[in-house]
């Protein structure tokens, strides 16, 4: 398959990329017909960013904007240093192009929280040297020396002559000249824009309900395709009647395509009636015996015995002899759906000799690969536009590009344009879920008190197995990400054993917001919990004393317990709990406050301290960590996609909820500032939330929480 | 003295009831104004019928609509409500949570749907009628009681039972939903019974 | 079938089956996509738009029972409820994905147009059909104080 080549050579760059510095695949082209949208009359200095000659600026987004505020945050960093009049600042996502490959991984993605980290260089320079051929113009229409001009405000002044323009004024005569190699950045003392709060770009088009999501997407002649997908995992139709589909009013096509039935109609309703319509006869193949129930017994099982070795230090087996009391315990963790607010879709638009294509998309690398694959055409040929997104979690980065491949299939037997539209139901029964873990930990407590090992053993699926980023994240068997938080726990621990069953189940499986820390901080927070118990120590003094050497851990730790004044008194009926994790290099502590009411966890009040290194977009960041806290207690409360006889169980809100306005605390966060790297905002939130509220109902209730969602009984049982 | 302040009561609903059932009217009237011989017997009737209303009464599809507290309640189960829906003064829900921002007047084809009839809603918050965890002793009386009824005579709370398309979705309570198990027609016979009795409840 | 409806203001004539649900009419026939699909079921509230001023989910409303009454879509909000309400969104930076907000808003609206002063019970009451995966429910609630406070003070 060509887009597997295409992909593979991209992400040799990346490797390439990663061994020799973050930034060596970064360039600036010499032309700039990546800046595709520009008007003849638009100085384009680089890829990133445009000028019109009124003056508007126009930053080139090379990210998805899926909530985590991109758009704005990116536009800040060029605005920063071309020193541009941020009113005057607006924004476009970028078309499919190497130049627009993440720094780090070689290929156009958003994942990862590493949006701002691996940006914030290139977009600088981009900035910089946009402003410096501005100033160049004008010092060589007032014939001053370039480095007595200022500029603010989208304007270049010079002082002893009196001559000032705007950069609007000076587009064209910019656009002249030859862009410098290394114009010189500020020093982050002079940032005007970078660590202030400032109000995303993208606001007033999503209230007014103009912003252009995927689903919001319509090209002439369009028709709607939704797709009957085989029940189990990997199924087929055997036999497929489509007569009384083909009656329904509006109905024009079914068609077969490799991941299931569609429906093509004039509009979404009657697609969808006429999918409800189809009669099919499902061959189930090799996943119609799959349960959740089986899946546990069997991984419980599996925890027993050893498996690949993630980490190994000290002596654990030593420890655990020596021990005066050994913990432990099992931990399980459910299937997660992403389940975006905006169900998937895709536009597609395809020709004999070109296609165009409009979706939501994390990964426009890869989908566009894979849709040149599908389509029979050259990449040149192919034109991928990034929408808006209405939710991502990282299910719109998904190397089998499955809903793109879907669309271009369905295209290519219509021969008109169609949009791809998923129901609620498809989006939670059509598979790539966080997998499903179990988790046997073990610690050796000493009899000084000290604990002395740590053995944690890990079962489930990897989701990188047989995709392009195997070489880069799989060492020896072990995948990265699925003992990420637990293999690099900070505590200082003599004796760590932590080791890894990868299993091979037929569940379509993905990252998802925290991606392995999703799952490892939940064990490890919850269990040194336990730990803590044992001891008869305070949570927070047995963490201040196990991360004595790691000052970034402690330092949101400190932030948070003392924000919530933890350890004080509480009314009767509540109870605190607490967390601290690293992450996508940030480090967030979490407490929450708790209660029952019904039977059911009630948190009045979350409090969460983040150190993510420098800040660019200060309240851009507490949105992400109010978000985060909301995002974990709906996992951790609620969620869990579940399998019988292959088939999965929940079909919409009613069984598979979302935390509401009614149910969402207070929260506090707490911004720890920080000189290092601007690192991940996105997802490290996440992390820290189910154990911090497992451990504050330990402390109400003394239930231990060991599997999550948490269910009524593990409260009164 | 129980029985006078019952025929009082009976009464004021006789002064009060204009459209009623014929039936009722009669079996009402008769009951109201004389005592005839054999009305132990009836009153024994009437409670046996009574525990068919109760039956009915204490059913998903009724109980889910007639809550303790000021959330309705959903499913065979009889959950609170999802979403926080609250009973609001007139039982139409609040805000942009009233009952018809999403029950339409009929079910919607398809399961997990939300279920329809005319007039969705719950009772008023100053008379909330409420089944939900009443013993058959407590709703019978609360049924009979008129400060605690709606307000209602037994015809027209036989009315309500026999015809309000509302009560009648109980029976055809769409995909995913258990139908009230005692047909209809059964519950109006028994209502007719428990009223021609007296509206007699077990102790 | 040729149906009569009222959007905005404007007379519109749409051919569809009369069971079809409002949303799908507004969006696919009308193009009017700042009425949002998110679980077709009147679980999500993403798709609520005002019917005689009531907030409905359109998603589950057949287009013939808007037939003769007045449908107002975000597009057309244009009420100073709904313009305090924006405002106020604006200041708080409400949205992430955004994906929700425009439902959230058009439930927003009968909550401030009816109590004045909504309290936080208030806010829950209005608020829990309206899901967002981002959760920016701490902004939403701060918003739906401030825009009321807006149109207290220069409003109709």
């Amino acid at each position: 398959m060509s887009g597997r080549t295409l992909e593979r050579r991209d992400l040799l760059r990346a490797s390439a990329a990663v061994g020799g510095g973050l930034l060596v695949a970064f360039w600036f082209p010499a032309s700039a017909e990546a800046n595709s949208l520009a008007l003849p009359k638009d100085f384009v200095p680089n890829a990133f960013v445009r000028i019109a000659p009124d003056g508007a600026v126009t930053v080139i987004i090379n990210k998805a904007e899926m909530g985590q505020g991109v758009c704005t945050s990116l536009s800040m960093l060029v605005a920063e240093e071309l020193d541009a009049d941020w009113r005057r600042v607006g924004f476009e996502f970028a078309p499919v192009d190497p130049v627009y490959a993440h720094p780090g991984f070689g290929i156009q993605m958003t994942g990862g929280s590493t949006s701002i980290g691996g940006m914030f260089e290139p977009l600088r320079k981009a900035g910089a040297a946009a402003r410096a051929m501005l100033v160049q113009a004008a010092a060589k229409r007032w014939n001053v020396d370039a480095s007595e001009c200022r500029t603010e405000k989208s304007t270049v002044t010079h002082t002893a002559s009196g001559h000032s323009a705007t950069y609007g004024e000076l587009a064209d005569a910019a656009a002249e000249l030859e862009a410098p190699k290394d114009a010189p950045l500020k020093d982050p003392k002079d940032f005007r824009l970078i660590g202030r709060s400032t109000k995303r770009l993208d606001t007033v088009a999503k209230i007014a309900g103009t912003a252009t999501f995927g689903l919001d997407v319509s090209v002439p002649g369009m028709l709607t395709a939704v797709v009957a997908h085989p029940p189990v995992f990997g199924g087929k139709a055997k036999r497929v009647d489509s007569a009384a589909a083909l009656r329904v009013a509006g109905v024009v096509k079914v068609v077969e395509v490799p991941s299931g039935v569609a429906v093509v109609a004039r509009g979404f309703w009657a697609a969808k009636l006429g999918r409800d319509a189809l009669e099919i006869e499902w061959d189930d193949g090799a996943n119609a015996g799959l349960s959740s129930e089986k899946l546990r017994a069997d991984y419980a099982a599996l925890s027993r015995t050893k498996g690949l070795t993630a980490r190994h230090d000290g002596d654990p087996d030593g420890a655990f002899a020596a021990a005066k009391q050994v913990l432990e315990a099992d931990y399980e963790l459910p299937y997660l759906a992403h389940c975006p607010m905006e169900p998937l879709n895709c536009v597609v638009d395809l020709r004999t000799d070109s296609c165009e294509i409009w979706a939501g998309t994390q990964f426009q690398t890869v989908d566009h690969a894979a849709a040149c694959a599908v389509a029979g055409l050259k990449p040149e040929q192919v034109k991928l536009h990034t929408t808006f997104l209405g939710g991502g979690f990282g299910r719109r980065a998904n190397p089998a590009s499955d809903y793109i491949v879907e669309a271009v299939a369905i295209a290519k037997q219509t021969g008109a344009p169609i949009k791809l539209v998923w129901t609620r139901t498809d989006d939670l029964r059509g598979g790539y879920y966080r997998p499903m873990w179990h988790s046997r930990i073990r610690a050796a407590l000493a009899a000084n008190g000290a604990l002395a090992g740590w053995a944690h053993t890990i079962v489930g699926q990897s989701f990188i197995v047989g995709t392009p980023f195997e070489p880069f994240i799989i060492h020896d068997g072990i995948d990265g990400t699925s003992v990420e938080g637990s293999a690099d726990t900070p505590y200082a621990i003599p004796a760590v054993h932590v080791d890894l069953h990868t299993t091979q189940v037929g569940v379509p499986t993905l990252w998802w917001r925290s991606v392995g820390h999703s799952h490892t901080a939940f064990v490890v927070e919850t269990f040194l919990d336990e730990v803590a118990h044992a001891l008869g120590e305070d949570a927070l003094a047995l963490r201040r004393r196990l991360l004595a050497k790691e000052p970034r851990h402690l330092a949101v730790l400190e932030r948070a317990a003392g924000a919530a004044q933890w350890g004080t008194p509480l009314p009767a009926g509540r109870a605190r709990g607490l967390a601290v994790h690293g992450s996508f290099n940030s480090f967030v502590a979490t407490v929450l406050e708790v209660s029952l009411e019904h039977g059911r966890p009630r948190v009045h009040k979350a409090w969460t301290a983040i150190d993510c290194g420098r800040i660019v977009n200060p309240d851009g960041i507490v949105a992400q960590l109010e978000g985060a806290v909301g995002f974990g207690l709906t996992a951790a409360l609620y969620s869990e996609i579940t399998l019988r006889d292959g088939c999965v169980e929940q079909s919409n809100f009613h069984d598979y909820p979302m935390l509401r306005i009614n149910e969402m605390p207070d929260v506090e966060v707490i911004l720890v500032g920080s000189h290092e790297p601007s690192s991940g905002v996105g997802e490290p939130g996440v992390p820290p939330v189910a154990p911090a509220l497992c451990n504050a109902l330990f402390a109400l209730t003394k239930k231990r929480i060991r599997r999550l969602p948490i269910r009524r009984e593990d409260l009164t049982a | 003295m129980k029985l006078a302040m019952k025929q009082a009561a009976w009464v004021r609903w006789c002064a009060s009831g204009a459209a009623v059932l014929a039936v009722v009217v009669v079996a009402v009237q008769c009951n109201a104004t004389t005592k005839w011989a054999g009305a132990d017997a009836r009153s024994a009737e009437a409670r046996v019928a009574w525990q068919t209303v109760y039956k009915v009464l204490q059913h998903p599809r009724c109980v889910n609509c007639h809550p303790a507290g000021d959330a309705p309640l959903q499913g065979d189960d009889s959950h609170v409500h999802a979403q926080n829906v609250q009973r609001g003064a007139d039982g139409n829900g609040l805000f942009a949570m009233k009952c018809a921002a999403c029950h339409q007047k009929s079910n919607l084809a398809g399961a997990h749907l939300p279920p329809g009839a005319p007039n969705w809603r719950l009772p008023r918050a100053d008379e909330p009628l409420v089944f939900e965890g009443r013993t058959s002793s407590e709703l019978c009386r609360q049924l009979r009681d008129p400060k605690h009824n709606g307000k209602r005579t037994p015809a027209q709370l036989l009315e309500h039972m026999a015809n309000d398309p509302l009560v009648g979705w109980g029976w055809h309570p769409g995909v995913g939903r258990e139908r009230v198990s005692i047909p209809r027609d059964e519950l109006v016979r028994a209502m007719k019974a428990w009223i021609d009795g007296g509206c007699d409840c077990p102790d | 079938m040729a149906l009569d409806l009222e959007v905005n203001g404007k007379r519109v004539s749409v051919d569809a089956d009369a069971a079809t649900p409002l949303l799908w009419v507004l969006r696919d026939d009308l193009k009017l996509t700042g009425t949002k699909f998110g679980c077709g079921a009147a679980q999500c509230g993403a798709c609520t738009v005002h019917v005689d001023g009531e907030a409905v989910r359109s998603c589950v409303l057949p287009i013939a029972a808007a037939v003769g009454r007045k449908v107002t879509t975000i597009e057309g909000l244009s009420s100073a409820v709904g313009k305090a309400l924006s405002q106020a969104w604006i200041e708080e930076d409400v949205p992430q994905c955004g994906w929700c907000q425009t439902g959230q808003i058009m439930s927003a609206a009968v909550l401030v147009a009816e109590k004045a002063t909504p309290s936080d019970a208030d806010i829950d009451a209005c608020m829990s059909g309206n899901v967002c995966r981002c959760a920016t429910y701490v902004r939403i609630r701060r918003a739906i104080h401030s825009a009321a406070a807006i149109a207290k003070g220069g409003g109709r």
